[in-house]
């Protein structure tokens, strides 16, 4: 009796995790073949080049002053604690290095990713949810205009085209501040933090790995936003699901991808 | 929000990302620098490099005068070819003597450059002749205990001034001190 019950709830938890595996992958499997559907449509919607400007204005250009702002209190902050951890060493010449390769290899892509998928991947895919909901996607495709083509490829691009200048805006803002206190506030020699920075930072790998991490985010984000969006239940509660799962989803595929590419970039560059 | 301001605005957003951009790569990362000063060459051969690394710099009473371009190796001799751009406006003489110096215990290393008083100057693709390696810390540290370990407590095995002790007794008088 005993012995039944325990393996009904074995299997009965197997199947749950059986469930849910062949749903994550069936759900990858749509969202490829979402992906495939807006690069198939994408010309369509360049036809229309305003539709992705509009788009770039309310993903890109309204997301500025968040990060701006971050940008310039996280190389605040990065400059104050460095500071302090270098100054033990005597080595606090070494700042601009510091917070320059923080910034432009990792802080600068993952953290204005995650600003951006929660200001603009949320907005997207509610603005898309509720489309559905209120059925305008489906007039759209009673008038025989394609919903892809008209609304979800360019919030897909106007997102992936945002997002690499918003990182590199956020990493230029950062070492801006970090210029601030390190320079202006605490009193580091101005010659020495630039000099060390320019003299460590390199361009190629430095610079364009953080620009190609920046742009898979873009990518990532862009596309979990409009595929929640349009796959969301029409209804206010599956549009307030689809939005917090697009902001979850979002932010771990940020943190899962950047790791993943810090491991392939960086190994070669630093000889580890 | 009408069709100009929207424009403009995605304009100036474009803009300023792109200024962005560029900023990292001119400002804070090196992409121009070797072009901006194309500079002249010159090389010398070290016993031991220590810690030295592409692009550090090359100091000459503590001005950066040029940067480390090339490290390899002499098959013949088995000594270390540093090859250094040096800028056009900074020219030294025939017999400058280059080191390879640490700025303190763990700064970074960079070659430091004496100049003499030959009146001939170097020219590109010159050699510099007279040349101080690296100092390694381990080679000092076990040179210290040769040292300490041949001053045998009474003073009467003295050894000969630069003459390495053999390693046996140094281990002997370590273990004879514990």
């Amino acid at each position: 009796m005993s012995a039944e019950t325990a393996t009904g709830g074995i299997a009965y938890w197997l199947r749950r995790l059986g469930g849910g595996v062949t749903g994550g992958i069936a759900n990858l499997g749509y969202a490829s073949r979402f992906l495939l559907a807006i690069l198939w449509y994408t010309p369509a919607a360049f036809r229309r080049i305003q539709l992705t400007l509009r788009e770039i204005y309310f993903a890109g250009v309204l997301s500025l002053v968040i990060i701006l702002m971050s940008g310039l209190f996280v190389g605040m902050v990065l400059s104050l604690q460095g500071y302090e951890s270098l100054k033990r060493y005597g080595a606090d010449e070494q700042l601009g290095i510091l917070v320059a390769l923080a910034l432009v290899r990792e802080l600068g892509p993952v953290i204005a990713g995650l600003l951006f998928a929660s200001r603009a991947g949320s907005a997207i895919t509610a603005e898309i949810g509720l489309m559905k909901t209120t059925e305008q996607l489906a007039a759209m495709e009673m008038m025989a205009v394609n919903p892809v083509a008209r609304v979800v490829a360019p919030r897909f691009w106007g997102g992936v085209i945002s997002m690499p200048l918003l990182a590199a805006l956020f990493s230029a803002l950062g070492i801006f501040g970090a210029y601030l206190v390190g320079v202006r506030l605490i009193g580091i020699d101005a010659g020495a933090f630039w000099g060390q920075m320019h003299a460590g930072v390199d361009f190629w790998p430095d610079v364009t790995n953080g620009i190609i991490k920046s742009i898979v985010f873009g990518i990532a984000i862009s596309l979990i936003a409009v595929f929640e969006g349009f796959g969301a239940k029409p209804t206010a509660e599956g549009v307030a699901s689809a939005t917090t799962r697009t902001v979850v989803m979002s932010s771990l595929a940020i943190l899962a991808l950047d790791f993943v590419m810090t491991v392939f970039m960086f190994r070669g560059a630093t000889g580890v | 929000m009408n069709r100009s301001t929207i424009d403009l605005w995605v304009g100036i957003f474009v803009a300023i990302g792109f200024g962005a951009i560029l900023f990292l790569a001119l400002k804070v990362g090196n992409l121009l620098t070797l072009d901006r000063s194309p500079g002249y060459r010159l090389e010398a051969s070290f016993e031991n490099i220590g810690g030295l690394k592409l692009r550090a710099a090359v100091k000459a009473a503590g001005v950066v005068v040029g940067r480390v371009e090339r490290v390899r190796l002499d098959p013949k001799t088995y000594e270390a070819i540093v090859t250094m751009r040096m800028d056009n406006e900074y020219q030294f003489s025939k017999d400058t003597i280059a080191a390879i110096n640490t700025s303190g215990l763990l700064g970074e290393v960079y070659i430091g450059l004496d100049a003499g008083g030959d009146t001939q100057m170097l020219k590109d693709g010159d050699r510099v002749t007279k040349t101080q390696s690296a100092v390694v810390i381990e080679k000092l540290i076990s040179q210290f205990l040769f040292d300490k370990a041949s001053e045998s407590p009474g003073g009467k095995d003295q050894a000969a001034p630069g003459a390495p002790p053999a390693p046996a007794p140094a281990k002997a008088a370590q273990g004879a001190k514990k």
